[in-house]
């Protein structure tokens, strides 16, 4: 299990140092800010093996987190628990920087001890932390709440507590999507899928029972064969403002859950029930690969005029209903590292050659759907002796659209609270769609 | 501390107080300030000072003198100071035991408080306090905390027994900790089964035979309840244990898969790879025609993918996963190839990952994709990406053959960029393309020499070298391209010198007219001017071989040569199958078993996988039963190592360093080229007396006349080897007097020669076969090269068996051993060869004997110092003594034996000519000698025959005497030698010898007395043995 965990700022000096486990020694530390931090060579692996020690490491901003074994650990538990170290801090003091964890650091102490117990990771859900781990010192607690403490940070439902009230019940849900393409420079789809979250902030009172259902191909086929079902009542319940047109139903390739969900029941009967936490969750993550709406499409040209001339023309598309607004639209352009000086003409928006960054950028406010745009540069080249040829990296996009690239629609979230008197219509629910661009690259 | 002072400007930011500014005092007297401190009345204070203590123990500073202090803060109702107190104790508690002592009051007091927080508190931090004392007195706490009636007190009560059990293993089981563990499985409060079970198996890691986890159908049907209710990391906890227990059938495999496969959705992505390690796991159970089992091979490929949009830290982790599931089950992902393709900000080590499955996965029919995508990353920035990519294109062409024309002709497209370290990397894998492809691509030869200049790596020149002595009849001027390399000869790598060598070799035996001086040349440059052995080694064998036979020089040096294989550097069938036990871990991240990397006893153990149970049992489809590997050993043979070095090993073209080269495997079929000139080839020119037609006497030769053409270097060659046997040879390759006026044993010239470490055992059995070849042709041949000719034969020295394999490697997970015994100067000496015919770097040798007839035990360790690395061999010496436990053996002198690597123990059996346990002064007194023959009964007298032995009764005499077999008497009696001799055996038994030598008879008798007349068949043996040889 986990040995150690070391915080250390940029410089390698050591901010946190906690060692779980005997066969850990203060060189561990020094032995990860020498050949880690320190190293001259840039890391080529976050797994790095020091004399018979294991150092795991992840970076946020310029403060590294350490996990350190020398046992035979699973690798996968101890990355998923660093991000989740990350999270609690965020959770608990906003950004990971030298600063806060300085000013936080009897604090970090505290949570280490308590979401670590002899390198095995524990409860480590800030909702059911901030019940016992505050920063404001310690409530004095009756019985009745540190029994309630203790079995909600061990319970089957660790991420919520009893006897939350709210007035008005409501719930959010956010379906965001981030679509990833990399297509040749001659059109090619060489790659793309869309990879999405359902983010649900809740406000509801109780223990709140759950049910969500979206247009999971899977689950309308069943339905299609089985007849009219319970679902179809909810169907009018929350529409989806689908941007790419009227598809039915979409095939996911792969769904994971939040631990609220109840994974046995989705596995056998394919719905998604469970006890949110309070606040915001991230209820599930998917990935679709097809039939995956491309919102733009960008069309490269690149002509190398002697040695010291590039012209590039670059034309995007967009490819939605012509009703919607892309927004907060970028376009980078690479250029060589040799670039003396560039010419850009663009019809919309504003374009800039960055230096610093060896890249055009065009940027577009907004754009409607069916629309198409262009930019054209002239780049002036230094000759230089150098043999090798430029990389040509990639033509990469940033924009964000209101619906979902996979033509993912929530059917129905109900809600159902035995013990309280409120029912499932009494709920106010709200959903919206963004997709965003994930890595958005036409090479050229 | 320097950025304590950096604070200060920080802090002028924030209004508010923070606690950085514990970090702060960096002043002298610090610690008498913070003692003060400690010492106030008021609590903020207090607390103020631990802060500051906790803060300078971060930074690494020694606080360990405030130690009555801090502890005296302990008794207090504020938790957060209680906790910073107890952070202070685990850090330094053990530095001072005594004191730490102090603190047991508070923690048994606090174990009994109402607060189930601070109960939990006391028992977690106590069980981190590892100082004896205070360990007496966490027994009882221990036990009411595993019991209380809160759960977050029971699951932080099972973890201190894990903790507990790391200080004092005894205790625990003393206390009948573990017991009460067990009891916790059945526990209502998942987080406390969870706990453990993460608890249990890890004291059972330690415990590897005990039973401890007990896993049974019950409580697997409790885990896997529990799995369903505990929090992310108890899943993960609960899952690892699974994945050690064998279902009983295929029927209970499948029920168990089925409640696992839920968590393949989990969000948390090591829940996800303990789940598939469970499913990889217990498939193996699973007939193949089971409908369910298409169903689980399906269910796995979609989170497998999905772990590639984690961050890339686990990205990396899941890929270096992924590698080991799709060489196991190959159709999982057979259809995800573009999953692998590579992000342009991918970080470095997801893009090398990514890469090595885009080659595993590549096939017909994704192959046009594969190539586009490779020969994109070919012009990427990272130099280690590109080669990486080159290599890749050169391995599809190998793998996929309808494709090789097209990565041919990629390759050339990459040459044309002229992108220095891209065209090295393309000739190396072009080499290995015609390998492949002999005779189909050697049009590209033209313009892979126009590129000869530009070549400044060792692998890269080797290779173009090879290529053009491969086909040195189709370039035209491939003298001349040799000729070029051989102006800086003595600046090139090994690798390149004994390239270069073969390769004009090769040429010469080729164009023999043209090339004759530059094969002289080249002859000279390796045996005069090198200091190399190997390189002179070969260079002695090409010139021997080339001036006595040039027809078995051509047989030899122009053999056809094997094809490689498709899939090169996959991980071996068996280290495999242990990886994928432990898909998630580190074991699967560095692609290494636990044991090469974590000290002591955990991990030791090695994983199977389970075998397929009889009832479901079916008939596997060809396609999978390779792939399978569980029950498929024989698979073992075809599997080639990491790429670089086993190509070049398989080719023989010295790529890798001539050290790892080890000894060619005998009948493999796979020997050739230089090796087989060490190896086999050599073996056949000094020992295999079946053919000696292929070797003429040398002095025939010298008298005879030669060939025309050879006749110049023939000559050369008489002169170098006496040169060589009379002036001052390199002292690390032949015994230190090795002029042949000085006799020294042979054996010790054996040993010496085999300790030169890349001649391996090729030569270790030189000193066995020599004397069966003596009589034969070669005589002066190549053993004189060696001085062996001036040992041989000679009157001192002690027989010494030729080396036999007792460990096959095919037995020992590729650990081959070989040996003999042999005894000197007094001391019995086990001398053994390792050979690592794995993949996997093997260390940690140990040996053991089993009880024995004569009490042989190890005087000392296994001394193998260094790791031993895959294809190394390594000649060790093991001194005997013979005062270990004895028992009787049948055969009276065979040997048991264990050896132990990281791998595993293995066990074999020799047999000890035993004549190594003839002591020294065993030489009897006359008259001593007389009595005793007449005091031992006749009964103990037994008789054999010795045939076909030429000695004379005197050389017999002496060659007796080597191996301390002493004549006491002789007598001639009507023609016939009566010899009469003595031994000692090491444990005191005398036996006495009488051997009639008859002149002209070959048949030698001989009649053996002794008190113990068991020995008398061993003793036997041993006169053959050493008559004969």
């Amino acid at each position: 299990m986990i040995g150690g965990l070391f915080i250390y700022n940029h410089k390698g000096e050591v901010l946190i140092s906690r060692v779980y486990r005997d066969d850990i020694g203060r060189n561990a530390v020094d032995a990860f800010r020498v050949n880690v931090i320190h190293a001259r060579q840039q890391v080529r692996s976050p797994v790095t093996n020091i004399a018979r020690t294991s150092f795991f490491h992840v970076k946020r901003s310029n403060i590294w987190l350490a996990a350190v074994t020398k046992q035979n650990v699973n690798a996968a538990m101890v990355f998923e628990f660093l991000y989740k170290m990350c999270d609690v801090m965020t959770a608990y003091f906003g950004k990971i920087s030298e600063e806060n964890i300085k000013n936080n650091f009897v604090l970090i102490y505290e949570l280490l001890d308590e979401i670590l117990d002899f390198g095995y990771p524990q409860n480590s859900e800030t909702g059911a932390l901030k019940t016992f781990i505050t920063q404001t010192g310690i409530k004095s607690q009756s019985k009745e709440e540190q029994s309630q403490i203790t079995s909600q940070v061990t319970g089957q439902i660790g991420w919520r507590r009893e006897g939350i009230k709210y007035r008005r019940n409501e719930l959010f849900l956010d379906v965001l999507e981030s679509v990833n393409l990399l297509m040749s420079p001659q059109g090619q789809v060489l790659s793309a899928h869309v990879s999405g979250r359902v983010v649900m902030k809740s406000y509801l009172s109780g223990m709140p029972e759950c049910k969500f259902g979206m247009n999971d191909k899977i689950v309308i086929d069943k339905q299609g064969k089985g007849g009219a079902t319970e679902e179809a009542a909810g169907k009018s319940d929350l529409g989806g403002s689908g941007g790419g047109g009227g598809k039915q139903s979409i095939a996911i390739d792969d769904c994971t859950f939040h631990q609220c969900v109840r994974l046995s029941k989705f596995d056998a009967e394919r719905s998604i029930s469970f006890i949110p936490p309070d606040g915001e969750c991230e209820l599930m993550r998917y990935r679709t690969t097809k039939d995956i709406i491309l919102p733009f499409r960008v069309i490269p040209l690149v002509r190398e005029v002697g040695r010291t001339k590039l012209e590039v023309k670059v034309v995007i598309k967009s490819n939605f209903k012509p009703s919607l607004l892309a927004q907060k639209i970028e376009v980078r352009i690479p250029t060589p590292l040799n670039t003396s000086g560039v010419q850009v003409i663009c019809m919309k928006g504003k374009a800039k050659y960055k230096a610093s960054e060896n890249a055009i950028v065009w940027k577009i406010k907004r754009m409607a759907g069916m629309k198409e745009s262009q930019i054209s540069a002239e780049i002036e080249l230094l000759p230089t002796n150098d043999k090798k040829k430029w990389a040509r990296p990639p033509i990469s996009m940033n924009f964000e659209v209101p619906f979902a690239p996979s033509g993912l629609k929530v059917r129905y979230l109900k809600v159902f609270e035995p013990k309280l008197n409120y029912s499932d219509h009494d709920v106010i629910k709200w959903v919206r769609y963004i997709g965003r661009s994930g890595i958005y690259e036409t090479r050229c | 501390m320097e950025w304590a002072n950096q604070l200060c400007e920080n802090r002028q930011f924030g209004s508010k107080m923070t606690d950085s500014k514990y970090f702060t005092t960096t002043k002298k007297g610090e610690i008498f300030e913070l003692k003060a401190e400690l010492n106030s009345d008021k609590k903020e204070k207090k607390k103020e000072a631990v802060k500051k203590v906790i803060a300078s123990m971060t930074v690494g500073k020694d606080v360990s003198a405030l130690f009555p202090d801090v502890v005296n803060c302990m008794q207090t109702d504020n938790l957060e100071l209680k906790k910073l107190v107890y952070l202070y104790l685990m850090n330094y508690a053990k530095s001072q035991p005594d004191m730490a002592i102090m603190a047991v009051n508070t923690f048994v007091k606090d174990c009994e408080d109402a607060n189930p927080l601070i109960r939990a508190l006391a028992v977690r931090t106590m069980g981190c306090i590892r100082v004896d004392k205070i360990t007496e007195y966490l027994c009882e706490p221990l036990r009411k905390c595993l019991k209380d009636e809160d759960p977050y007190v029971r699951k932080t009560a099972a973890v201190c027994v894990a903790k507990l059990h790391d200080i004092n293993a005894q205790l625990v089981e003393d206390q009948g900790f573990l017991d009460t563990l067990k009891d916790l499985i059945s526990d209502s409060n998942p987080m406390v089964v969870a706990n453990a079970v993460a608890a249990l198996s890890e004291i059972a890691e330690s415990h590897p035979n005990s039973n401890l986890l007990d896993l049974n159908p019950q409580s697997i049907n409790k885990l896997l309840t529990a799995l369903n209710e505990c929090t992310e990391w108890g899943q993960i906890f609960i899952l690892d244990c699974l994945a050690n227990y064998t279902p009983r059938d295929d029927r209970e495999s499948q029920s168990i898969c089925e409640r696992v496969t839920p968590r393949l959705s989990h969000a948390n992505s090591a829940v996800v790879l303990s789940a598939v390690k469970v499913l990889m796991k217990f498939m193996e159970m699973l007939p193949k025609d089971l409908d369910y089992y298409g169903t689980l091979l399906k269910k796995l490929a979609p989170p497998l993918v999905t772990l590639l949009s984690a961050e890339p830290e686990l990205q990396y982790v899941a890929l270096r996963n992924i590698n080991l599931i799709v060489q196991k089950r190959p159709e999982i992902l057979k259809h995800e190839m573009k999953v692998f393709f590579v992000k342009y900000n991918d970080p470095i080590y997801v893009k090398l990952e990514k890469l090595d499955i885009m080659i595993r996965l590549a096939s017909q029919a994704n192959i046009a994709q594969v190539l586009a995508e490779l020969k994109e990353y070919a012009t990427e920035v990272d130099v280690d990406f590109v080669r990486k990519a080159v290599r890749a294109i050169g391995r599809c062409a190998i793998k996929v053959e309808q494709s090789a024309e097209r990565c041919v002709s990629t390759l050339l497209d990459l040459i044309q960029t002229k992108v220095n370290y891209v065209v090295q990397e393309a000739i190396v894998v072009i080499k290995d393309i015609f390998r492949k492809y002999p005779n189909k691509y050697e049009s590209v030869i033209a313009t892979l020499c126009e590129n000869l200049d530009s070549l400044d790596e060792p692998e890269a020149r080797a290779a173009m070298i090879w290529i053009v002595g491969e086909y040195a009849e189709r370039i035209d001027n491939a003298d001349e391209l040799l000729e070029s390399f051989l102006e800086g000869f003595h600046d090139e790598s090994t690798q390149v010198q004994l390239q270069l060598l073969t390769a004009i070799v090769k040429l010469f035996l080729k164009k023999p007219t043209e090339t004759q001086e530059l094969v002289q040349q080249v002859l000279s440059l390796a045996t005069q001017d090198s200091d190399n052995p190997d390189l002179r080694d070969r260079g002695y064998i090409y010139w021997r071989l080339l001036s006595t036979d040039p027809v078995a020089a051509k047989e030899v040096v122009l053999a056809e040569k094997p094809l490689i294989s498709e899939e090169t550097d996959l991980i071996e069938p068996t280290l495999l199958e242990e990886l994928i036990c432990h898909i998630g871990t580190l074991a699967s991240v560095y692609h290494k078993p636990p044991s090469a990397f974590v000290e002591g006893s955990r991990g030791v153990m090695h994983k199977r996988l389970p075998a397929r149970t009889g009832s479901g049992e079916s008939t596997e489809s060809p396609d999978v039963g390779t792939a399978a590997g569980g029950s498929a050993p024989e698979a073992a043979p075809s599997i080639i190592p990491s790429q670089g070095d086993l190509l070049g090993d398989l080719l023989n073209l010295d790529m890798a360093p001539p050290t790892t080269t080890g000894p060619p495997p005998p009948n493999t079929g796979m020997q050739m080229g230089g090796m087989d000139l060490l190896g086999g080839g050599l073996d056949s020119l000094m020992g295999d007396e079946s053919e000696p037609p292929h070797v003429p006497p040398r002095t025939d030769i010298l008298r005879s006349p030669s060939p025309q053409p050879l006749s110049p270097v023939y000559t050369h060659t008489d002169y170098t080897y006496t040169d060589y046997s009379h002036t001052d040879s390199p002292p690390d390759h032949s015994p230190p007097d090795h002029s042949p006026t000085e006799h020294s044993p042979p054996a010790e010239l054996g040993g010496d020669i085999g300790g030169s470490p890349a001649m391996g055992a090729g030569f270790g059995a030189a000193p066995a076969v020599m004397p069966a070849s003596l009589n034969a042709p070669v005589g002066g041949g190549l053993g004189d090269l060696f001085d062996l000719g001036g040992g041989v034969g000679m009157p001192m020295g002690a027989y010494i068996p030729p080396k036999t394999v007792w460990l096959p490697a095919m037995k020992a997970k590729g650990l081959e051993i070989s040996g003999t015994f042999a005894r000197r100067a007094g001391v019995i000496q086990m001398e053994l060869i390792l050979t690592n015919k794995a993949m996997s770097v093997m260390t940690d040798f140990a040996i053991q004997f089993n009880r024995n007839s004569f009490g042989l035990a190890p005087a000392g360790p296994l001394q193998v110092l260094t790791p031993l690395g895959p294809n190394q061999t390594i000649e060790v010496s093991l001194p005997l003594s013979t005062v270990g436990p004895v028992m009787k053996m049948d055969p009276l002198n065979n040997l048991q034996v264990a050896v132990k690597n990281n791998i595993d123990v293995f066990y074999f059996s020799c047999q000890y000519p035993i004549s190594m346990l003839f002591v020294e002064d065993g030489k009897m007194e006359r008259q001593v000698f007389l009595a005793t023959w007449k005091d031992i009964p006749n009964d103990n007298e037994s008789q054999f025959q010795i045939k076909d032995c030429h000695l004379n009764s005197d050389a017999a005499s002496s060659k007796l005497q080597g191996s301390n077999i002493f004549t006491i008497a002789k007598r001639t009696v009507e023609g016939q030698d009566m010899l009469y001799m003595s031994i000692k055996l090491s444990n005191g038994i005398w036996v006495l010898a009488e051997l009639r030598v008859q002149a002209g008879n070959p048949n030698y008798t001989i009649s053996l007395k002794c008190r113990a007349p068991e020995v008398s068949q061993c003793v036997f043996q041993c006169y053959e043995a050493v008559l004969k040889n």
